[in-house]
């Protein structure tokens, strides 16, 4: 698959991860081996010299096709609704193959949505089992909150004894939703707020610890609806649930909308101009009366590096102090 | 010399109460004083379980078949006397003559038992009978060989996997011996999972100490220190007799540290699976040895380089080693001079189905199946007709009459669309329906595939669901070419040997029975008069008698006449339950399709698949769409 | 840290002491974890029972305050054992016979007593450590947080250095920040002796140098911490303080102190997202804009430069806050001008430090982050540290000896009062609080260990107060045997329990760093909590 990627050769898969363990589980990867009998993953088999693989010889494409088909007939396909429509792995294989409908009409298993934690919801009915959310919290987490459940067609991706996520030792991180292929795990907060199209996705630093993940802001309409894992950064898309799912204080009615100035011990709501002028007066007035020795700033280690430069510059050089710190200590 | 009495202990004769014939026996015995003259002795399987309970009397070698506590009494009586009991004797169903001795039991007489030779002979729960019979002499012979010798001896008896893959078995080894690893470890896989195969059952509750002896053998070859047995729970008796084993090596230190002062090192554990039949496959064994779910991965790595913990590890199957003390015993030339070219020694099957002779048979590779059901199994019961047989289990292949003359070994069978598989052989009458029994082999890899694989998860199903339309006569010509391609996809794609091999019976039976698959898809009907639904039941009007019994028993009341009339049944009405059938004096009573009998469904020993109406009762939160 | 985050999958043994990774900085925890999956060995040294422990080979229980002890202890056998690098400090270190000596005292049996650590696990920890070929170090604010910070944090790097793990993949030390942007404000010389990229103001040369850059005339005494900054107000010496985006009445130890402080003061100007409690004291309040309404960079704990990026516009009148301090600067006549917003800024920043020299938006964007030191366009920044040579020349060992904390437990207030953070909050809370993380954890969740609940006649769950020489706060509490007895664990995310008004202002005497992570305390039942309910009873056994 690596040795694919590589040479530019798109080979489908739904289960593959760069990070995670290989599980060979979709079959979606299936490449003809010269020589072998059967087709072989590709995820699953090493390179060697003078191989001849076929990637979408006709055996291919019919085996290819033949697990969409399978995949499709026990899968919820309201597309129309789905939140994930327009960018789901199964829809763009289906379309990519032409598969345009089943010939297996029969069970069809359906689960009730889990919409009992927070953060996300738990669709079942489009679960395809591919499994990279139970690889992922074991090996990445190591929570191991999902496993599978069940055995042959029953079989179900899901948590210990099937529990809410709140009764295992899940931690919330999000990091599931980020890697499942199709619409069973969803952000709510994103639930009917965009299609993926509209959405648009900023690739940005998160504001929380010192770890500095990078992580993408899903913005619609001027406002975060949601995140998603980016690769760039060292975290390799990893999260934490602060990451994903605390970024709604931007949003936060508390926000200050204006500057405020304090008169007969209650704010009053000022313009800029108001405000600056007045700091910039009451700072001259201080500046000429006790020299920079009575200032002090605390700067932010929330603030970016260009924020924080301008505070010490400023402190230093027109405040004339060395009187600046931030919460470095804290 | 002391006389043996041999009460047959294996769980075929437990089942039919062989218990309480040996507490009979024994207490005849001392009540009589005659405890001191014979040794009563509870063994393994004997093989013949068709015939169970059965005793053997050493060393005359008499043969007594179906042996009930009632018996005792005569049978101390002739045990006294040093006669023989007559009516317990085998009856040779040919000659219908008594046969007194095994030997002489046609069941026996063109079998091979190499591995299954103490079976029966020994007290399972006693080392020293074992030992009697040269139990655990290989081992000076194996200790005083460099470790690769060992696995260049395995590899020239041709020895290959008894589990069902068929992988030469030295080639395992070495492939182990060569891998680096701060420890390695073997297991012997005894998670015997294919309906009616017990092979492996029967070994370890009749002679543990050869599997012992083999994992010795095979630990030292690959350089392992620890062991493990996985076995089913399912086998409770099984794995006490091996506990017991095991308990009984170590104290006499056959296991342990320093093993007969060779300086080799090995431990035995036992671990009890839960009941997956996918955790026979290796890489599921193993994952499940390590307590997860036991579901395969990818290979490779092999296990022979990365397997239990991530170390080197060799899985064999409980007959593979079994043979080994064979093979070091006789000799690798000795061992290579039995069987066809590419298969050596010997093969254990399980007879079941309608055959009259069932149980355990162990015959040379390369004998027909024509010998082993007919000389061996003594032909169909009830004096039908062969139509079939299913080899190699739920991932085998079903043959016809055409594949009787077929000298039996792993390439052979691959080629007729079968496989050795585990060595499980269902025997099928005229009374079989083909689609019926891919239904059935299905239902069970459906419900047994681990889930992880898209095509063995999702394709199984919708082959029995194809299958299930069939057999209720809503099946279309489309569907068979449906099975078939989706059966050949599920095959090429599938992630492990389950799902490779789950499409196999209906493959097969489509290959050399399409006939019958169209009968039932083109003309509604079932030739062997089992689908239910496909069934359409008339009177012969010349043959009734108007006795009114039909009438009288039809439970709906589809059937009407006068006296003197013949009688009707009305099609729309009937439920095809039968009873009229079965109640007519006259066979005036007939069901369209076969002219013949209706069969009762419930003949068909393992039929309790529900069909697909029932299958959405059963699993609720389902509901169909289409 | 002198190695970058990804580099703990290559090490092999990993040593975390002061550290609760996986709910401080849980992306961390998950490299820590998965090192440990690969057959990585981990030693956890940490008073609670972290998560961590669950994966480690061995655990010390130390103490809170003994870490001097015990890492001086783990040289001790280091040095007893010939297990250090000795190639490597000769050539590499200074000062070591000093240190060898002040190690000697350190034997395993004293360190036994001091930290209540089996000496035997002192042992094996040392020859894990120190026969690894490759062994890293991590530590947070539980390394930091105490009055003898500095000296904590030397005994680390001691350890470090003595068996040659700097310089080289996968080895190092690795203190990790508790803020986004800790290590940027800090490279941008947002600290009172340190002008930006670490220049000492003390430094004619480099005072000199920022006074052409800025072409202004610079003060030249380093100024004061926030620490000193608090004492400062509160006698009067300062009159005027301008707070950006910090929350120190929160944040802070011995939180009343820090109220009254900045009451005293004559001008206060707050500027912030929200009207935190500090806020509220201030005169004038200026509204700023979060990471998501504006351009920039973060420096994260690997030294790796990242761009932060505008998502979203401002809907109200609120600024970001490079804007706001510009328009200030202009409006005190001074004439600054970004008209090219934070990539000029950025621009300025290379010009004047040399391990941002080759920073620059333009090549963020295109290259993704970047390690400093970078000092030209063209390197292409620095994985881990110290690779040819240290900063100074040569690593030089410190002698630093063990000393009790500032406060101990005594009759009056018995238990040691230790604070940190939560998986699903972040610091004061400001902005953690205000999203949909609150519903998984709303509360203050006081640990204490069953021996002591019994002793005070606590059950989970109920309300207690706890009380130091400082202050009082009430707290539910959640009795666990991840505390050891005798420890308090608190954490300071929630105004309702503003546990920092317990904390004690005690500095580490070289970089006043306050003492969070002991205090001494008493506790006392408030409220019991409705009947237990069997379950929760079964936990409470199970737990046990």
């Amino acid at each position: 698959m690596k040795a694919a990627e590589e040479n530019g050769i798109d080979i489908p898969t739904l289960c593959y991860d760069e990070r995670l363990t290989v599980t060979g589980a979709c079959r979606m990867c299936v490449v003809e081996v010269k020589g072998a009998r059967k087709l072989m993953a590709a995820c699953a088999t090493p390179v060697s010299d003078g191989m001849e693989v076929l990637t979408e010889s006709d055996r291919v494409v019919e085996a290819r096709r033949e697990i969409l088909r399978l995949l499709i007939a026990n899968h919820d396909l309201r597309c129309l609704t789905c939140e994930r429509n327009g960018d789901c792995r199964l829809q763009d294989y289906c379309y990519r193959y032409k598969v345009e409908d089943t010939p297996y009409k029969g069970a069809v298993i359906e689960y009730p949505v889990d919409t009992d934690n927070p953060f996300f919801i738990r669709d079942y009915s489009k679960c395809i089992r591919c499994g990279k959310c139970v690889t992922l919290c074991a090996e990445i987490n190591g929570a191991h909150v999902y496993d599978f459940m069940h055995r042959g067609f029953d079989t179900k991706v899901t948590s210990a004894y099937d529990d809410t996520l709140q009764e295992t030792t899940c931690t919330f991180c999000g990091m599931c939703i980020n890697v499942c292929p199709v619409a069973a795990l969803v952000e709510k907060s994103t639930l009917w707020e965009g299609r993926p199209w509209e959405v648009k996705k900023v690739t940005t630093t998160c504001p929380y610890c010192g770890v500095g993940c990078q992580l993408k802001l899903k913005v619609k309409d001027n406002r975060i609806i949601g995140v998603t894992a980016d690769r760039s950064g060292s975290n390799l898309g990893d999260l934490c649930g602060k990451g994903q799912f605390g970024w709604a204080y931007v949003h936060s009615p508390d926000r200050l909308t204006g500057p405020l100035i304090k008169r007969n011990s209650a704010f009053v709501k000022v313009s800029w101009e108001e405000a600056l002028n007045y700091v910039a007066a009451r700072f001259t007035d201080i500046l000429n009366r006790r020299g920079g020795q009575a200032f002090a700033g605390l700067s932010s280690a929330k603030a970016t590096n260009e924020e924080n430069y301008l505070f010490q510059k400023f402190m230093r050089t027109v405040l004339q102090t060395n009187n600046v710190d931030h919460c470095a200590r804290l | 010399m002391k006389r043996s009495i041999l009460v047959c202990g294996g769980t075929g004769c437990v089942s039919s109460h062989s218990r309480l014939v040996h507490d009979a026996l024994e207490k005849e015995l001392r009540t009589r004083g005659l405890d001191k003259q014979f040794e009563l002795k509870y063994t393994g399987c004997h093989g013949f379980c068709e015939q169970g309970p059965i005793i053997t009397v050493e060393p005359e070698g008499y043969f007594y078949c179906q042996v009930t506590d009632e018996h005792v009494p005569k049978l101390v009586d002739s045990l006294r006397e040093g006669s023989v009991y007559e009516d317990l004797l085998y009856k040779d169903p040919e000659t219908q003559e008594r046969v007194k001795t095994r030997d002489e039991v046609p069941f026996y007489k063109k079998q091979k038992r190499l591995v299954l030779k103490n079976c029966g002979r020994i007290n399972p729960e006693n080392i020293e009978d074992y030992l009697k019979t040269g139990g655990y002499q290989t081992l000076d012979k194996v200790f005083n060989m460099p470790p690769e010798a060992v696995i260049e001896e395995v590899k020239a008896s041709g020895l290959r996997g008894r589990g069902g893959g068929g992988f030469p078995t030295g080639l395992k080894w070495a492939y182990a011996r060569e891998a680096r690893g701060d420890k390695k470890y073997l297991i012997c896989n005894a998670d015997e999972g294919d309906p009616g195969a017990f092979m492996d059952r029967s070994i370890l509750e009749g002679d543990p100490h050869r599997v012992l002896e083999g994992m010795l053998i095979a630990g030292y070859a690959i350089g392992a220190s620890e062991g493990f047995v996985y076995i089913r729970a399912e086998y409770p008796l099984a794995v006490k007799r091996l506990a017991m084993a095991i308990r009984q090596a170590r104290e006499k230190g056959y296991l342990g540290n320093n093993i007969l002062g060779s300086g080799f090192n090995f431990n035995i554990h036992i671990s009890q699976g839960a009941g997956a039949f996918v955790c026979g496959e290796e890489t599921a064994l193993i994952a499940s040895l390590q307590g997860n779910r036991g579901m395969p991965r990818p290979r490779p790595p092999f296990p022979a380089t990365k397997g239990l913990w991530d170390r080197p590890t060799v899985v064999n199957n409980v007959e593979t080693l079994a043979n080994l003390p064979v093979i070091l015993n006789m000799g690798a030339g000795a061992y290579a001079s039995i069987g066809t070219k590419q298969s050596k020694g010997t093969k254990i099957f399980a007879l079941t189905g309608k055959i009259k002779n069932t149980g355990l048979v162990e015959v040379p590779m390369g004998i027909t199946l024509r010998e082993i059901i007919f000389d061996i199994g003594g032909g169909i019961r009830n004096g039908k007709k062969f139509k079939a047989v299913q080899i190699g289990g739920p991932s085998g292949g079903c043959l016809g009459e055409e594949h009787l003359d077929l000298p039996i070994d792993y390439d052979s069978l691959i080629e007729a669309g079968a496989m050795m598989g585990s060595g499980g052989l269902v025997v099928m009458d005229e009374d079989t329906c083909m689609v019926e029994l891919a239904r059935f082999f299905l239902s069970f890899t459906r419900m047994e595939a681990c889930g992880k694989c898209t095509p063995c998860r999702e394709g199984n199903t919708r082959l029995l669901e194809i299958l299930n339309r069939i057999v209720e006569g809503k099946g279309e010509p489309r569907d068979l070419d449906l099975l078939e391609t989706l059966g050949r996809n599920i095959i090429d794609t599938s992630l492990c040997g389950l799902g490779q091999s789950a499409p196999n019976p209906v493959l097969s039976a489509l290959r050399y029975f399409r006939p019958e698959y169209e009968m039932h898809v083109k003309q509604k009907i079932c030739p062997a008069g089992v689908c239910k639904d496909l069934l359409s039941y008339r009177i012969i009007e010349e043959k009734c008698k108007a006795c009114g019994l039909c009438l009288k028993h039809c439970p709906v009341g589809a059937i009407t006449g006068a006296k003197g009339q013949p009688h009707r049944i009305d099609p729309e009405m009937c439920e095809k339950c039968g009873e009229c059938l079965k109640k007519c004096p006259f066979g005036a009573i007939v069901t369209a399709g076969g002219d013949r009998i209706g069969k009762n469904k419930n003949d068909y020993q393992w039929d309790h698949v529900p069909r697909t109406r029932e299958l959405h009762d059963l699993e609720s939160g389902r509901r169909e769409r289409y | 840290m002198t190695n970058s985050i990804n580099e703990i999958l290559e090490t092999d043994v990993i040593l975390v002491i002061g550290s609760n990774t996986t709910e401080a900085h849980p992306v961390t925890g998950y490299r820590i974890k998965q090192a440990v999956r690969n057959g990585k060995q981990l030693i956890v040294a940490d008073p609670r029972r972290i998560e961590l422990v669950k994966y480690a080979d061995i655990w010390l229980r130390h103490r809170p305050g003994t870490d001097i002890a015990l890492l001086n202890g783990l040289a001790h056998v280091i040095l007893r054992d010939d297990l250090w690098d000795k190639e490597f400090v000769a050539e590499r270190c200074e000062g070591f016979e000093e240190f060898e000596k002040t190690a000697a005292k350190y034997t395993p049996e004293r360190v036994a007593e001091i930290t209540g650590v089996d000496a035997e696990l002192i042992e094996q920890a040392a020859h894990l450590y120190g026969e690894a070929e490759k062994a890293t170090i991590i530590y947070a604010m539980g390394i930091t947080q105490h009055t003898s910070g500095t000296h904590n944090v030397m005994a680390v790097a001691n350890l470090a250095i003595l068996t040659g793990n700097v310089g080289r993949r996968g080895t190092g030390v690795a203190p990790l920040r508790g803020q986004n942007n800790v290590q940027g404000a800090c490279d941008m010389g947002c600290l009172p002796n340190y002008y930006p990229s670490y220049q000492p103001v003390e430094d004619p040369a480099a005072r000199s140098k920022f006074e052409r850059f800025w072409q202004v005339k610079l003060p030249e005494k380093p100024g004061l911490t926030v620490t000193e900054m608090t004492d400062a107000a509160r006698r009067g010496k300062l009159k005027c303080m301008y707070i950006m985006g910090e929350n120190p009445v929160l944040s802070d130890p011995d939180g009343n102190h820090v109220v009254e402080a900045l009451q005293n003061l004559e001008f206060l100007v707050v500027q912030d997202i929200f009207l935190t409690e500090t806020a509220q004291l201030a005169e004038v309040v200026l509204p700023a804009v979060t990471f998501a309404e504006k351009d920039g960079t973060f420096t994260n704990t690997e030294r790796r430069i990242q761009m932060v990026r505008k998502a979203i516009d401002t809907e109200s009148k609120a600024k970001p806050d490079w804007q706001i301090i510009t328009e200030l600067a202009q409006k005190m006549g001074h004439p600054w001008q970004y008209p090219g917003g934070p990539a000029q800024i950025m621009g300025e920043i290379a010009q004047c430090a040399p391990l941002y020299g080759g920073i620059s938006h333009q090549r963020l964007e295109q290259e993704g982050g970047l390690h400093w030191p970078c000092p030209t366009p063209s390197h292409p920044g620095t994985l881990y540290l110290h690779a040819d040579g240290f900063a100074r020349g040569k690593g030089r060992f410190h002698s630093v000896e063990y000393l009790p904390p500032a406060e101990e437990p005594d009759e009056e207030y018995p238990l040691i009062l230790t604070t940190g953070r939560t998986l699903y909050q972040f610091h004061t809370g400001t902005m953690s609080r205000r999203s949909r993380l609150e519903e998984l954890r709303s509360e203050e969740l006081a640990m204490i260990h069953p021996k002591d609940a019994e002793i005070y006649g606590i059950r989970d769950k109920d309300t207690i107060s706890v009380e130091s020489r400082r202050g009082k706060v009430t707290t539910k509490v959640q009795v666990t045997d991840q505390v050891p007895p005798g420890i308090v664990f608190m954490t300071f995310h929630f105004k309702e329990t503003p546990t920092n008004v317990l904390t004690i202002a005690s500095t580490d005497p070289v970089c006043r760093i306050p003492e969070l992570k002991v205090c001494a305390v008493r506790v006392e039942k408030i409220i019991s909590n409705p009947p237990v309910d069997e379950r929760d009873n079964y936990v409470g056994v199970y737990k046990q």
